[in-house]
């Protein structure tokens, strides 16, 4: 189980083929791991953005995303978990965050997956800040998965 | 009793204050202590309150020491 938050751009899936590679997901155990990649838009609410900057509290975002990969570790019994979340200043097309889980089964890793990232968007301390061509602009909610 | 009271994102913004260290009285609750630091302010009603960075009631009672952190709804994530 492991949560990161970077300042820097990440490439998710040499990061997850790494982490695979290391063997933290005990290999010959899993059958199934589920994905998610979320990836910065050009537009939102209908007007471009041309970069955003996520702010966070340090310490509270890790324990809190820690916390729900417990929770969904002992709700679905999955083997593993990661979970990559960026911080500071992103670009249009850069990746966001990764949340990866392992498990026996399709259905664990499929819903695990799905639960992470919710629980993420509505507890985690990160806010984002739109720089628009109009302006910058606190984002005051997320839009609905 | 001491209490570290911190800021995030558009509230740091608007309020101009990170964090600051107040002395307040034993029993004060989380939503006094707003009142305490921002008088001129009004509780938002979407705030969101945390106490030694875990979600923390409004009407909860901190302790000497602690950190209390006030924030809008968060919005990280994508997709």
């Amino acid at each position: 189980m492991t949560v990161r938050i970077l300042d820097a751009g990440f490439d998710p899936w040499m990061l997850l083929s790494d982490y695979q590679r290391s063997g933290a997901p005990l290999e010959g155990a899993y059958g199934a791991t589920a994905v998610f990649v979320g990836t910065m838009r050009d537009f939102n609410e209908d007007q471009n953005v041309q970069s955003l900057f996520l702010e966070h509290y340090p310490g509270m975002t890790e324990t809190c995303l820690e916390q729900m990969s417990v929770a969904a570790t002992e709700r679905w019994n999955l083997l593993d978990s990661l979970i990559v979340h960026r911080v500071g200043e992103l670009h249009p097309g850069e990746p966001i965050v990764l949340v990866a889980v392992w498990s026996a089964h399709r259905k664990a890793a499929f819903e695990a997956s799905r639960f992470l990232m919710e629980e993420l968007k509505s507890k985690a301390p990160l806010w984002k800040k739109e720089q628009r061509e109009d302006g910058a602009r606190w984002v005051e909610h997320n839009t609905p998965g | 009793m001491r209490i570290e009271v911190r800021f995030f994102a558009g509230l740091r913004e608007r309020l101009g204050i990170a964090e600051r260290e107040v002395s307040v009285p034993e029993g004060t609750s989380i939503r006094q202590l707003w009142s305490l630091v921002v008088p001129e302010e009004p509780l938002p009603d979407n705030v969101l309150a945390a106490r030694n960075m875990e979600y923390v009631d409004l009407s909860s009672i901190p302790c000497d020491g602690d950190e209390i952190a006030f924030f809008p709804p968060v919005t990280g994530g994508a997709g």
